[in-house]
């Protein structure tokens, strides 16, 4: 392990690499603090840029700077605005917006960003410490086992996808599955559902349905209710950056608790960030004394701070299960598993053995994305909020073309585009009905895997039978039905949850 | 019926759509020595209809109770009441940009999109909006292009770009 850290570090400290990370930040920054673009669509802009790179370690630093940075954009413009540019930082908009009307912006952002930094850190650590034991399991997987095990991902995704949702995104999820199947596959050679179009012979473009399904809803979301980017130009309230002695006493053991909390969240493929972070909030509010709890809601400072920790260190928690076994666990790291592939590395247990370079780079370099944005974040704060007000005018057109444009740049065919409108009419009426879209994309980029290794199973088995053969193959799969089932069941017995009502 | 039981239909009816052709089409076509293969092109296939039509039925009777809906970002029901022109309008701007990104190239086709975009969201400042998109589309073009690599045709066809 101590080799393969100096070695990330040799390869993350390279001149290249650094200015990839600070690079990476900064973009995610600032376009994650543009209300509707989350890290998914940033990423997914930023792919062709990345694969352009080649390198496979560099590219993926820049996208990890990129994740980090949208991340903590979103939460600036949560505070500033109470305008969430992520789904993830919605829950510190619960009480960091109330700090900031308080006229103590300075001191909420002060707030966000050790948490989060603190969160990266001990998430990078449990990383670091973590993801090579996981791996070392994950050996053990032959193609059996891989099939199951992304049937209990894919199931975990249903399973979080809240109460009253379990069906919603399981059918979402066999979307995506059937959109995976289109087109020329590489295990049988016949093509399948293209309807004889020759444009659908090389199956659907992954960076067309990632731009459809998030950024295109997204942007005529914004068109058509323009309340939702709304923006106040007001930076003179953020000033004083101080935290009181007796604040800091309060907010430590919180960050403490979650991140650690946060990061095994994170592990759990479909868990994710915004999950973790509305968790964190909920358990931190149950667990404050009375007082305390009246706090949670009118600019609570652990109210903020959990949040804040619990998202960034769920981020570094969910690349173990992309980097170790190949599952991404939510919608932007499979939007990195895309790029991965696309650029010729197939993360899974062998990438930690056959590219340790990239493995440990990633790391390494996510300490230094951390770093990075604490030290952008504190003195820019004033000069960054300023980008918000782009009149909107401009700003949505410009939303629309770059979505055109990561579309045509990856596959230089105009029917692509038309595709492209298609897709995303398609996604906002699902968004209107709360039909979740992350599941689809994970579906559709888990399909093609899941079907080669269910094909190779079948075939050293010669049948059916590895599923009740194999131990662990029928125990995983037995995990999958009840991750799907349970949630609904459990939500008929106890109708009363626990649900942050704040904002 | 709400419009999230519709989508289910709609859903149900892609799922028969495509079981069919798993379950009745796609076998015929394969080679003699495939079908002794354990596995077919169509055996995920015919999986993946039967479970997505069992999904979509859970959602179209109801089954699964919904405990808090939220507040939808936009309610569907009184779409009236937000900017469709408009929204549309970005949409059919986009079909038109597809079609003519070719035969117009990168340049023309890119500085009318951005600028009838504002237009269509109620910005009256031409001077302004041409300057914006002109600075934007020779960037976005000298990144894609020379920095970047990928071609992109900068003229009309007619022009010989």
């Amino acid at each position: 392990m101590l080799e393969g850290i100096l070695l990330g570090l040799q390869t993350a400290f390279s001149v290249q690499n650094i200015l990839m990370v600070i690079g990476g930040c900064l973009i995610g920054t600032f376009i994650g603090m543009l209300p509707g673009l989350g890290p998914m669509s940033i990423i997914a802009i930023m792919i062709p840029v990345a694969i352009s790179i080649g390198d496979p370690a560099a590219a993926l630093i820049l996208l990890a700077g990129v994740y980090y940075g949208a991340i903590f954009g979103g939460s600036t413009s949560s505070i500033l605005l109470n305008a969430p540019g992520v789904a993830g930082t919605v829950a510190t908009s619960f009480d960091g917006y109330p700090m900031a009307r308080q006229g103590k912006a300075g001191k909420a952002l002060t707030i966000a960003a050790i948490a989060s930094f603190a969160g990266g850190t001990i998430g990078a650590i449990l990383l670091a410490v973590f993801a090579p034991m996981l791996s070392s399991v994950a050996l053990l997987f032959h193609s059996a086992e891989y099939f199951a095990l992304m049937v209990v991902g894919l199931s975990a995704i249903a399973a979080f996808a809240g109460t009253g949702q379990v069906a919603k995104a399981l059918v979402m999820t066999l979307l995506g599955l059937m959109m995976a199947t289109v087109g020329e596959g590489a295990l049988f050679n016949m093509p399948r559902f293209t309807m004889g179009l020759m444009d659908l012979q090389s199956g659907i473009g992954f960076i067309t349905l990632a731009m459809a399904m998030f950024a295109l809803p997204e942007a005529l979301f914004l068109v058509m209710n323009p309340a939702r980017s709304a923006t106040q130009n007001d930076g003179e309230t953020i000033s004083d950056l101080r935290i009181t002695r007796g604040e800091a006493r309060k907010i430590a053991p919180v960050i403490g608790r979650q991140s650690l909390q946060g990061f095994f969240i994170g592990v759990l493929p479909g868990a994710g960030a915004t999950i973790a972070s509305f968790l964190g909030y909920a358990v931190e509010r149950n667990i404050a004394s009375k007082e305390e709890q009246e706090e949670f809601g009118k600019g609570s400072v652990k109210g903020l701070a959990a949040p804040e920790s619990a998202n960034n260190a769920a981020c570094t928690g969910s690349f173990v299960p992309l980097l170790t076994l190949g599952i991404p666990g939510s919608g932007t790291t499979a939007i990195l598993l895309g790029a991965l592939i696309a650029l010729n590395v197939s993360p899974g247990p062998r990438l930690m053995v056959d590219n340790p370079q990239i493995f440990w780079s990633v790391i390494i370099s996510m300490y230094l994305g951390n770093l990075v944005l604490l030290i952008l974040n504190l003195p820019l704060i004033p000069y960054i909020a300023k980008i918000l007000a782009v009149p909107r005018n401009f700003l949505i057109p410009f939303i629309f073309f770059f979505t055109l444009m990561g579309a045509y740049i990856g596959q230089n065919n105009a029917t692509e585009l038309l595709m492209l409108v298609g897709f995303g009419i398609c996604a906002t009426i699902l968004r209107f009905a709360n039909y979740p879209l992350a599941p689809l994309l994970i579906g559709f980029i888990l399909g093609g895997m899941l079907e080669d290794n269910f094909a190779r199973a079948m075939q050293l088995y010669d049948g059916i039978g590895f599923v009740w053969q194999r131990p662990m193959t029928f125990g995983l799969l037995v995990i999958a039905v009840l991750l799907v089932l349970l949630p609904s069941y459990r939500a008929r017995r106890a109708r009363a949850s626990s649900v942050a009502d704040g904002g | 019926m709400a419009l999230d039981r519709w989508i289910a239909l709609i859903i149900l009816g892609m799922c028969v759509a495509y079981g069919h052709t798993a379950f009745f089409l796609m076998d015929g076509v394969l080679a003699p020595f495939m079908q002794r293969n354990p596995i077919w092109p169509s055996t995920f296939p015919k999986i993946l209809s039967v479970l997505g039509a069992v999904a979509a039925i859970v959602i179209l009777l109801g089954v699964e109770k919904a405990e808090s809906e939220g507040t939808p970002d936009i309610d569907y029901r009184r779409l009236g009441d937000y900017k469709i022109g408009q929204a549309l309008g970005l949409l059919g701007l986009m079909i038109a940009y597809a079609l003519l990104l070719r035969p117009a190239g990168f340049l023309l086709s890119t500085i009318s999109f951005l600028m009838i975009g504002s237009a269509i969201l109620g910005e009256r400042r031409w001077i302004l909006m041409l300057v914006v998109a002109g600075i934007a589309t020779g960037s976005v073009w000298y990144l894609v292009q020379e920095v970047l690599g990928i071609f992109l045709r900068p003229l009309p066809t007619i022009l010989g770009g």
